[in-house]
C-alpha cells in the first residue's frame, strides 16, 4: 500500500504545532497501524529527520496509552485500539490525517502524545475502595449478585485511554467518569463512600477543565471498550442522590 | 492547560451535572406547558367561540378561590423563572464547551450524533428569539400584521395566519422546536438518570421522538389549516 500521511508535529507543550505531510510507500495491510508508524519513524530516522513521538505500551489493547485521532476517528475506524487497528482498514493511495487528543485536559506534550494525567487525578479523588475488603478466600463470603458483578466486569473494562473525550464535541469525560463510578457502585464494597466519591470525582472532573455532557453519545460510538451511555445516566443518578443527601 | 491540584470541598451542587439538572427540570416544566398549550391551540378547529371560550375560561380558571387570571400569573411566573434557569445553564454549559477544547480537530467525524443534538444551542437561540416575536404577536403587543382588530384572540389568529409569510416563520420556530424537543427530552430522562440499561434508553429515545412530533405536529396545524382556509372567520 502507498500512504500519504498528514501529521500534528509540535515540538513541545509550549511550541505552535502544524500538520506535515509524508509519503510511505510499501505498507503491508497486516501491519498494525502503529508498525505503520514505526516504520515511517525509521525511515526519518535514515534521512536524519526527527522521528514523531507517539504513545504506545502493551500494543495489545489493555493499556490505552494508543491515543490517535485517525481521519476525525478517535483509535481510528474499527471498534478497537489503535494498536489493534490494522492497515487493511485502510485503502491503497488512501491520505490518512492523524492528530492528538485534542482538550484543554490533555496538553499535547509532543507531537501525538498527550498528558493524560488529569485520569488520573480524577481517580484519586475516589476511583478506589479504601474499606478492608480481606484475603482472597474472604471475598466469596461476600455475595454479590450475578447482575451486578457483570455490570460492575464490563464497566471495569475502561482502559482509561480518553477516546471519549477526544470525540465528544463538549470535551466532557463523563463516559470515563461514569464508567469508574459504575464499577465501584455496583459492588458491597463501593457503598461506604458512594456520595463521597460521585461528588469528589465529579468535581475534580469539572477542575480539569473537562467539558459538560449534553448526552450526544460520540463518547460511547468512539470507546474502544463498548462502554454503554447508561453509565452516565448512573452517574447523573448518584450524584442527584449525593446531592439529596447533602453532599 | 491541565491542573496538577486536587479539588477541596467539593459539592455536589457545583458541578456541571447539578448544570445539567437544573437544564432538565426547567427543561421539562417547558414540555408540559407546550403540550397543554398545543392542546389548547387545537380549540381552533372547533371556531371562534369554542377558542375564545377557552381563552377565558384561562382566565377565570379557579375563581374565586383564585383572583382573575390568578393561574396564568402562576404559569407565568413559573415559565419566567424556568426560562431563566434554562438559558443560563445552556450559556455556561456552552461556554464550558468551547473552552475544553482551544486547538479543533483538522478532521473531525460525527460517528453518533443527530442533528437534532447538535442543534440544541443555536436552535435554543432560534427558539428564544421566536418566543420573544410570538408574546409580542399575540400576548404583549398584540400586533395584527393585516392591521385588523386584535381585541378578539380567535381574530387575531386567523388574521396571522392568512398571511403566508408569518405562517412560514411559525412552521420553521415549530421545526426548531420538534429538534429541540426530540434531544432534549432523551437528554433530560438520561440526565435526571432514568436510563440506566439499553432498554430504558432505547424507551427515552422513542419518548423523544413521540414527544417532538406530538408537539411540533400538533402546534403546526392551526398555522396550516388557516392559511389553506379551513379555520376562517
Ligand atoms: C419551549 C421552549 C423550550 C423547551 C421545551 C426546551 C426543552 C429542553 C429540554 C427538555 C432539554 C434537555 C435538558 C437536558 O439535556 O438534560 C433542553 C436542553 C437545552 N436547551 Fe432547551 N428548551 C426550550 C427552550 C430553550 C431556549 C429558549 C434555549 C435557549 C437559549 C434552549 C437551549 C437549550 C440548550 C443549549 C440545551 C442543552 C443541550 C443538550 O442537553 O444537548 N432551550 N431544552
Ligand atoms: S470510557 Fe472507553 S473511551 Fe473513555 S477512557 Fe474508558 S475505555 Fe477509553
Ligand atoms: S498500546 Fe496499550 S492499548 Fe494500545
Amino acid at each position: 500500500m502507498k500512504l500519504t500521511l498528514k501529521i500534528w508535529r509540535q515540538a513541545n507543550q509550549d511550541a505552535k504545532g502544524a500538520m506535515h505531510t509524508y509519503e510511505l510507500d510499501e505498507v503491508s495491510e497486516d501491519m498494525s497501524f502503529l508498525e505503520m508508524l514505526d516504520v515511517l519513524n525509521e525511515k526519518l530516522n535514515a534521512d536524519g529527520e526527527e522521528p514523531i513521538a507517539f504513545d504506545s505500551d502493551c500494543r495489545e489493547g489493555i493499556c490505552g496509552m494508543c491515543s490517535l485521532m485517525i481521519n476525525g476517528e478517535a483509535h481510528g475506524p474499527e471498534v478497537t485500539t489503535t494498536c489493534q487497528l490494522h492497515m487493511r482498514s485502510f485503502n491503497d493511495g488512501e491520505t490518512i490525517t492523524i492528530e492528538p487528543w485534542r482538550a484543554q485536559a490533555f496538553p499535547v506534550i509532543k507531537d501525538l502524545v498527550v498528558d493524560r494525567s488529569a485520569f488520573d487525578r480524577i481517580i484519586q479523588m475516589g476511583g478506589f475502595i479504601s474499606v478492608n475488603t480481606g484475603a482472597a478466600p474472604d471475598a466469596a463470603t461476600m455475595p454479590v449478585p450475578k447482575d451486578k458483578a457483570d455490570r460492575s466486569f464490563d464497566m471495569a473494562t475502561c482502559i482509561g485511554c480518553g477516546a471519549c473525550v477526544a470525540a465528544c464535541p463538549n470535551g466532557s469525560a463523563s463516559l470515563f467518569l461514569g464508567a469508574k463510578i459504575t464499577h465501584l457502585g455496583e459492588l458491597p464494597q463501593g457503598q461506604a463512600e458512594r456520595n463521597e466519591r460521585v461528588v469528589n470525582m465529579a468535581a475534580q472532573h469539572d477542575h480539569e477543565h473537562f467539558g459538560g455532557c449534553t448526552n450526544i453519545g460520540e463518547c460511547s460510538a468512539a470507546c474502544p471498550k463498548e462502554i454503554p451511555l447508561d453509565v452516565i445516566s448512573q452517574l447523573n443518578k448518584d450524584l442527584r442522590t449525593a446531592m439529596k443527601q447533602g453532599r | 492547560m491541565a491542573t496538577d491540584t486536587l479539588v477541596k470541598n467539593a459539592r455536589a451542587a457545583r458541578t456541571t451535572i447539578a448544570l445539567k439538572l437544573a437544564m432538565a427540570t426547567s427543561g421539562l416544566i417547558f414540555i408540559g406547558f407546550v403540550l397543554m398549550h398545543m392542546y389548547g391551540n387545537l380549540k381552533a378547529f372547533g371556531g371562534r367561540d369554542a377558542f375564545n371560550k377557552y381563552a377565558e375560561h384561562l382566565r377565570t380558571f379557579g375563581e374565586p378561590m383564585l383572583p382573575h387570571e390568578g393561574l396564568l400569573w402562576v404559569i407565568r411566573v413559573v415559565l419566567l423563572v424556568a426560562l431563566v434557569v434554562h438559558v443560563a445553564s445552556a450559556a455556561q454549559l456552552a461556554a464550558r464547551a468551547s473552552k475544553s477544547r482551544p486547538v479543533k480537530y483538522e478532521v473531525k467525524k460525527n460517528k453518533h450524533s443527530s442533528i437534532s443534538s447538535r442543534t440544541m444551542r443555536w436552535g435554543g437561540v432560534a427558539l428564544l428569539l421566536f418566543i420573544v416575536w410570538h408574546l409580542i404577536n399575540f400576548t404583549i403587543g398584540k400586533v395584527n400584521v393585516s392591521g385588523g382588530a386584535t381585541t378578539d384572540p380567535f381574530n387575531l389568529l386567523v388574521d396571522s395566519f392568512d398571511v403566508w409569510w408569518l405562517t412560514l416563520i411559525y412552521l420553521l420556530a415549530m421545526l426548531a422546536l420538534g429538534l429541540h424537543l426530540h434531544h432534549g427530552t432523551w437528554s433530560a430522562l438520561q440526565t435526571l438518570g432514568l436510563t440506566n440499561s439499553a432498554r430504558s434508553r432505547k424507551a427515552a429515545k422513542t419518548t423523544g421522538l413521540i414527544v417532538a412530533v406530538v408537539i411540533a405536529g400538533g402546534f403546526m396545524l392551526v398555522p396550516l389549516f388557516t392559511l389553506f382556509g379551513v379555520i376562517s372567520k
